[in-house]
């Protein structure tokens, strides 16, 4: 067991827990803070399905951000969408046997990750050179570019550049979810791809990478428009009601 | 016109303004008094303590409003809001850009209540909450009109209204208030009305519209008062009452009950549809200012509450009053149970007067005489508040739609204005909000920049004279603001003056 193994093995518990309890907590503290008044924009739609309809639409498409800057948007979405992919094509180093789609996604999992960087790219070409998005640009948000374009790269660089014992680093991970660890294969891209998706892991549930649960909790999108049909009060604002 | 006070130029491509950093700084309303503050439970002035009256007041509102803590954590500065704000595309002040705005609360979020901003301020743009920053909050928190444009196009649907109105409550709650709009809710509280108008002037004021209908009509159009056992209570912005346009629209109104026939009523108790209360973001005000129009509905035993022509009046009657005051359907407790087993359910508890008049439209209650409109080419204004934080009759988007399907029941001449300058994105006036005042008037020309763009263009190339709106904060403003963009300000009026103008009296009953 090389002093490597137990380092990441102990990052990666670590960065597991606080994502886990970070976002755990936030998605608790959102659900249990009321929504006083009925707040949807609108048009906004009038049924439970149809507010479903559109966070659907708003988390696969990004139908407001597409309204608001095509540029932004195009960027945005191949980032998101290859993120998306790259993620299901990790999931094969945590499960054994791979799920069907899992290795069916495989093929695209690769392009993917070229589409993260173009996107990310494409993200923070804006930010620098529209007046007004690098006025409202601060340390942090050029950063967190930085960061997930060197996990994109340090992981394209092991597929395409310096090949990483990807069996071993499987039969690490499956180590780590069953309390049987096993020994991590070296490498220097393979350390800093780690180490910087455990640092993703850490300052997740403490930056603005909260949007991710934070929209499923917008109010202004997540509500019906029915206020004339259902009257709508929270906890808090129920024993104020003093009429005669 | 003040001298002082220029329109911009208006812009030949539609694109957002290089950034004029400071411009609007200098900006600030004027602050309410002591007696304005304590007459509304605020703390008179900042003194001693302010920053832990404000930052208590923060983290009780964090606790009580999903909407702050969501959009607090939630902004990734993507900048889809950044060229969206009327006030940015006239002043290209860039801390008028939405997501500017935010932050400007959201500097002091990340330092008094994330981890992230106690242990790094710096990389995350956090801020302790000083004089100076509540200085800028001040000014600038009052440079949005809560209009909620930018929350159309944010991914997250962050809306800056929620923000402003809670720095607005944060800034009460720590002693500095803003003097129009605290002393208004004052006004409300004390006379009934935003604009002071006492119970005895209001009937003199409505027997003379009586007169002067008579003498135009020769029909007895009444604006009753205080009638127990009518059908309606109507509930209209004061302003309706004598400012000019809006009264045309008031005429309207009556017009079109004296027409269908059914017995309405005014309330002195509830002689206002606004609720500045909204601007403020205070829940206390917003709901007691409401429980007027239930105590009043309650009294007068009527059927039916329909609310005259105001934007965020609307946006309140539809979106809030159910919960606030019960005025509505659906309640099971015994506080909304009181009111709404009076009220006659087959009808929508508010009704807008659009919808109202819409109805009879489309029932053929009303004698129109469309000819009578041909003076006129008609464009509507949708006002932000009805736009995006209300609806009318039983589909998305109604708001929209029966507001202008009135105007072309009763007027031939109708233009509309350029696509993503109506419907939901609209743009604001550039007077909501609580800005409504003089002292800000560079703000509000600089920031009706965007309408006064979209007018010129239909006004030169289809030879529009005739802006209809349905808020009385919008015709206030255009009235204004108008002139100094060369229009005429009689420009502007209401949808019920176009309604007034073609209805003819008497045919039918």
């Amino acid at each position: 067991m090389t002093a490597a193994t137990v380092v990441f093995a102990l990052l990666f518990y670590f960065a597991t827990a606080v994502l886990a309890i970070g976002v755990g907590w936030r998605v608790y503290d959102y659900a249990r803070t009321p929504a006083p008044l009925k707040i949807p924009t609108t048009p906004a739609p009038v049924t439970r399905g149809g507010v479903a309809l559109r966070m659907l639409r708003e988390i696969v498409f990004f139908e407001s951000l597409f309204k608001g800057n095509l540029w932004t948007w195009a960027a945005g979405w191949m980032f998101h969408f290859g993120l998306l992919l790259v993620l299901l094509r990790h999931l094969r180093y945590f499960t054994q046997p791979v799920w069907g789609f899992v290795v069916l996604v495989q093929p695209f999992g690769i392009y993917a990750g070229f589409l993260m960087v173009a996107g990310l790219a494409g993200l923070w070409l804006r930010r620098v050179a529209v007046p007004r998005v690098r006025y409202i640009s601060t340390p942090s948000d050029h950063l967190m570019l930085a960061l997930l374009i060197a996990i994109a790269a340090s992981g394209l660089v092991m597929k395409f550049v310096s090949h990483t014992d990807i069996v071993s680093v499987k039969a690490f991970f499956l180590g780590l979810m069953y309390f049987d660890w096993q020994p991590l294969p070296g490498g220097a891209p393979l350390y800093l791809h780690l180490s910087l998706v455990a640092l993703l892991m850490l300052v997740f549930p403490f930056s603005k990478l909260l949007h991710a649960p934070g929209i499923f909790f917008s109010p202004t999108r997540n509500q019906v428009d029915d206020p004339r049909e259902h009257r709508h009060v929270a906890p808090w604002a129920a024993g104020l009601d003093s009429g005669p | 016109m003040a001298a002082d006070v220029k329109a911009p130029p208006l812009r030949t491509l539609p694109i957002a303004p290089d950034l004029a950093p400071g411009a609007m700084a200098g900006s600030k309303p004027y602050v309410a008094t002591d007696k304005m503050q304590q007459a509304l439970g605020f703390p008179g002035e900042l003194g001693e303590g302010w920053q832990e009256r404000a930052l208590g007041k923060m983290g009780e509102l964090l606790g009580k409003y999903r909407s702050l803590k969501v959009y607090l954590d939630s902004c990734v500065h993507c900048g889809a809001c950044s060229d969206k704000c009327h006030y940015f595309l006239g002043t290209g002040d860039p801390i008028n850009m939405p997501v500017a705005r935010q932050d400007l609360m959201r500097s002091v979020y990340r330092r008094h209540f994330t981890l992230a901003g106690k242990v790094f301020p710096k990389l995350v743009g956090a801020r302790d909450l000083t004089k100076e920053v509540l200085d800028q909050w001040y000014s600038y928190y009052n440079q949005c009109s809560e209009c909620r444009r930018c929350s159309v196009f944010c991914p997250y649907g962050i809306d800056t209204a929620e923000i402003t109105m809670a720095g607005k409550e944060i800034m009460d709650a720590a002693g500095l208030g803003q003097k129009y709009t605290n002393e208004i809710i004052g006004k409300v509280h004390r006379i009934g009305n935003n604009l002071g108008l006492p119970g005895p002037a209001l009937a003199d004021t409505l027997e003379g519209l009586e007169e002067d209908v008579k003498e135009e009509t020769g029909a007895d159009v009444r604006f009753p008062l205080d009638e127990k056992g009518a059908e309606v209570l109507l509930v209209t912005p004061s302003a309706d009452f004598f400012a000019e346009p809006h009264v045309d629209s008031l005429i309207g109104y009556a017009k079109v009950f004296h027409a269908a026939g059914i017995r309405w009523t005014l309330s002195s108790r509830a002689s206002e549809a606004g609720n500045f209360g909204l601007f403020i973001g205070n829940y206390d005000q917003l709901q007691k200012i409401a429980l007027r129009i239930r105590e009043a509905a309650l009294e007068l035993g009527v059927k039916r509450i329909v609310v005259g022509e105001c934007g965020h009046a609307w946006r309140v009657a539809y979106s809030m009053w159910n919960t606030l005051a019960g005025i509505g359907a659906g309640g099971t407790d015994p506080f909304a149970r009181q009111l709404q087993s009076q009220l006659d359910l087959r009808y929508k508890q508010p009704t807008h007067i659009c919808e109202l008049t819409w109805d009879l439209i489309q029932r053929g209650a009303l004698t129109l005489d469309k000819e009578a409109n041909d003076h006129r080419v008609v464009t509507f204004h949708d006002s932000c508040n009805v736009a995006r934080a209300s609806r009318m009759g039983d589909t998305p988007g109604g708001q929209f739609e029966i507001p202008r399907a009135i105007i072309r029941a009763v007027a031939n001449k109708y233009v509309e204005m350029a696509p993503g300058t109506t419907h939901e994105q609209t743009f604001c006036c550039g007077g909501g909000g609580g800005l409504l005042t003089d002292e800000l008037l560079d703000l509000r020309v600089k920031g009706a920049l965007p309408r006064m763009e979209a007018l010129r263009e239909v006004a030169d190339g289809q030879s529009v004279n005739f802006m209809a709106t349905i808020c009385a904060i919008c015709k206030a403003q255009f009235t204004k603001v108008l002139p100094y963009y060369g229009f005429k300000m009689s420009m502007v009026g209401g949808v019920h003056q176009l309604v007034s103008t073609a209805i003819r009296l008497g045919a039918k009953h």
